[in-house]
């Protein structure tokens, strides 16, 4: 008895730590093959382009590395897979950059700033004319996300409070069916392409839109900042890849832009309109610019407030300064002991000076 | 004959240690990888370690949030309760006036029985997008969920018992002068209360997977409700001991509905070693 004991009591251990080792999170060391993770969104796009026509092959080669890109279904299963040490990369809001693998201990560069949310992200009422109108009622929307966020912005600016209004956590799968048909929904937050759906419903008025609070909704690639460290080539090879992207868009390439469209379910006059809101850094130059101003560390201090206050920094933060963020201009907000979200320009200053 | 393996049976110290070594197994196993990931990185949201838990557990049950003012914990619980005895006594009550009829009146089997059987095989969670659209997104859409998961079941379960009760004693009821409705009140019913309550321990399991898939979707409150929100940034230290007291709970309603059948039906189990 004692000894069958003994014996599996070892096996049950050896089994751990094998499982252990086999799982655990992709350290930081030398390596030549890269995962990144992303899912459709306008902004976000062109990385299905990279993998599906070759140039991501065609810059990673550049460099000697393997990159491959993973779509992913599901926006918050593929941050969750970063952060649990699944990629190496993947595309996520500045919000959730914050919250989920910053906050989760996962020191994270925010490699290319992509875009912002210019009338991407809405607030729509069925009755109400003004955000004032919002107050007491119902609103359906994916709590905790950037829409939440947006919301809570809405408010502020007529002076409003959460307590004003019920929130319903609502997937925005279900959204648009939701306000569509059902008369128990009066208001809902979301985002394209979604948005452009409710707010065109008769009567319905889109009272609020981010491009009332530009730059704030700021679309990432976050990549690991050890994996970045140790391997320099990862950070040109992607960058340059986006940017040679971002100059074939601008230049409106039909066939990217319809490629594009069709991988986002919908055409290219669709796809077009949800370009207008949302506002592309085509420029490498412009992304520098942004990620450098003196804007960006106000708006991550609205970001860090508003996560904290609804408890996203986890059970550990007793402050909103338990995230450190780290800005290129040496700039830190928070524990300069813990910084965990670092924007970086570096990449995107050697693809303006066409360094790559 | 003793050496065999079949034949050596554990004591009663030896049954509790076989039983709890599993458990303690799954504990190593977790422990092992918590405390490997937290070595490499403190703030691991994925694996956190017990007293991370044990925090937030405080934070969740006895400690009012900062923005409602409520106890998270129990609002949960008891909103998540309330749509489950909602499902449970709905499907119940269908499930025994529609089986019985249908199992005793040849003519409601014919026209209901092949209509049952249908409705049955529908997923339920493919309906989930027309109860929301027809029966809104409040309360009464999630109990409508749990129902059409399962009085199905419970409904054929009993119309099959019903059916199976020997015709002897049926007859032996007609010849002694007993009318229908006095068959179904003094017979069947009887015979048919502990089965009942038998297939509602079974469908206990559905009933919370339908109640938690319909949190999921849209709600203000609720275990499922929570557990899918704070997916969103990877808190494994409220889903866990969300899981676990899911569990729990389930186990204790097991456990009640059974002591109920041996409490009113206590023939069920004399005779039984």
């Amino acid at each position: 008895m004692t000894i069958s004991l003994k014996r599996i009591s070892a096996v049950c251990l050896g089994l751990a730590t094998a499982a252990a080792i086999a799982c655990s999170p992709a350290g930081a060391e030398e390596k030549k093959d890269f995962k990144i993770a992303w899912s459709i969104y306008a902004g976000w796009m062109p990385w299905g382009y990279a993998a599906d026509s070759g140039l991501m092959k065609k810059w990673a080669d550049k460099y000697g590395i393997n990159v491959e890109i993973v779509q992913i279904n599901d926006y918050v299963e593929s941050i969750n897979q970063y952060t649990a040490g699944g990629f190496d990369g993947c595309v996520m809001t500045n919000m959730d950059a914050l919250t989920i693998p910053a906050a989760g201990g996962v020191d994270s560069t925010a490699l290319i700033v992509g875009d912002f949310s210019n009338g991407n992200d809405g607030v729509v009422l069925k009755t109400g004319k003004t955000v004032a109108d919002i107050k007491g009622e119902k609103i359906n929307l994916v709590q905790l996300s950037v829409s939440h966020y947006l919301l809570a912005r809405a408010l502020d600016s007529v002076g409003l409070t959460e307590k004003d209004v019920s929130i319903v956590n609502t997937s925005d799968a279900d959204i648009v069916s939701v306000f569509t048909s059902s008369s128990d929904s009066k208001a809902v937050v979301t985002w394209n392409p979604q948005l452009a759906e409710v707010a065109a419903v008769k009567g319905a008025t889109k009272v609020f839109d981010s491009s009332k609070v530009p730059g704030e909704i700021i679309d990432l690639l976050v990549v690991n900042t050890g994996t970045l460290k140790d391997n320099p080539a990862l950070a040109k090879a992607l960058t340059g890849v986006w940017y040679e992207m971002m100059e074939k868009m601008a230049a409106g390439d039909e066939a990217m832009l319809t490629h594009m469209a069709k991988a986002s379910g919908t055409d290219l006059a669709g796809y077009k309109a949800q370009l207008v809101t949302t506002r592309m850094f085509y420029k490498p130059a412009e992304a520098v610019e942004f990620a450098t101003s003196p804007q960006l560390p106000k708006t991550m201090d609205l970001v860090r407030t508003f996560s904290f206050e609804h408890g996203l920094l986890g059970e550990g933060a007793k402050t909103k300064d338990a995230v450190g963020i780290a800005f290129p201009s040496g700039e830190i907000l928070g524990d300069a002991k813990n910084v965990k979200l670092r924007f970086d320009a570096e990449a995107m200053k050697l693809a303006a000076e066409g360094k790559l | 004959m003793g050496l065999r393996i079949i034949n050596r049976r554990p004591g009663r110290g030896g049954a509790l240690f076989w039983g709890a070594l599993p458990f303690l197994a799954v504990l190593a196993l977790y422990l092992t990888f918590s405390a490997m990931r937290l070595a490499d990185n403190p703030n691991d949201k994925l694996l956190p370690a017990l007293s991370t838990i044990a925090e937030t557990v405080v934070r969740l049950a006895f400690t009012p949030d900062q923005r409602t003012g409520q106890v998270l914990l129990w609002v949960d619980t008891a909103a998540s309760l309330a749509r489950l005895a909602w499902g449970l006594a709905v499907s119940a009550a269908l499930g025994l006036v529609i089986g019985i009829a249908s199992g005793l009146v040849p003519y409601l089997r014919a026209g209901l029985s092949p209509f049952v059987a249908v409705v049955s095989l529908i997923p339920p969670m493919a309906l989930l997008p027309i109860l929301f659209i027809s029966f809104g997104l409040d309360e009464l859409s999630k109990v409508v969920l749990i129902v059409i998961g399962i009085a199905p079941f419970l409904i054929r379960d009993l119309a099959m018992r019903v059916e199976a009760i020997p015709p002897e004693l049926v007859i032996k009821a007609q010849t002694l002068g007993a009318s229908t409705w006095q068959i179904i009140t003094r017979l069947v019913l009887p015979t048919m209360l502990p089965k009942l309550i038998d297939a509602l321990r079974l469908s206990l399991g559905p009933a919370w997977l339908f109640l938690i898939s319909a949190e999921a979707i849209a709600a203000q409150d609720g275990l499922g409700y929570r557990i899918f929100l704070v997916r969103r940034y990877l808190a494994m230290d409220v889903i866990l001991p969300y899981v676990a007291w899911i569990t729990l709970l389930a186990f204790l309603m097991d456990w009640g509905l059974r002591a109920i059948n041996r409490r009113t039906s206590p023939w069920l189990t004399r005779g039984m070693a």
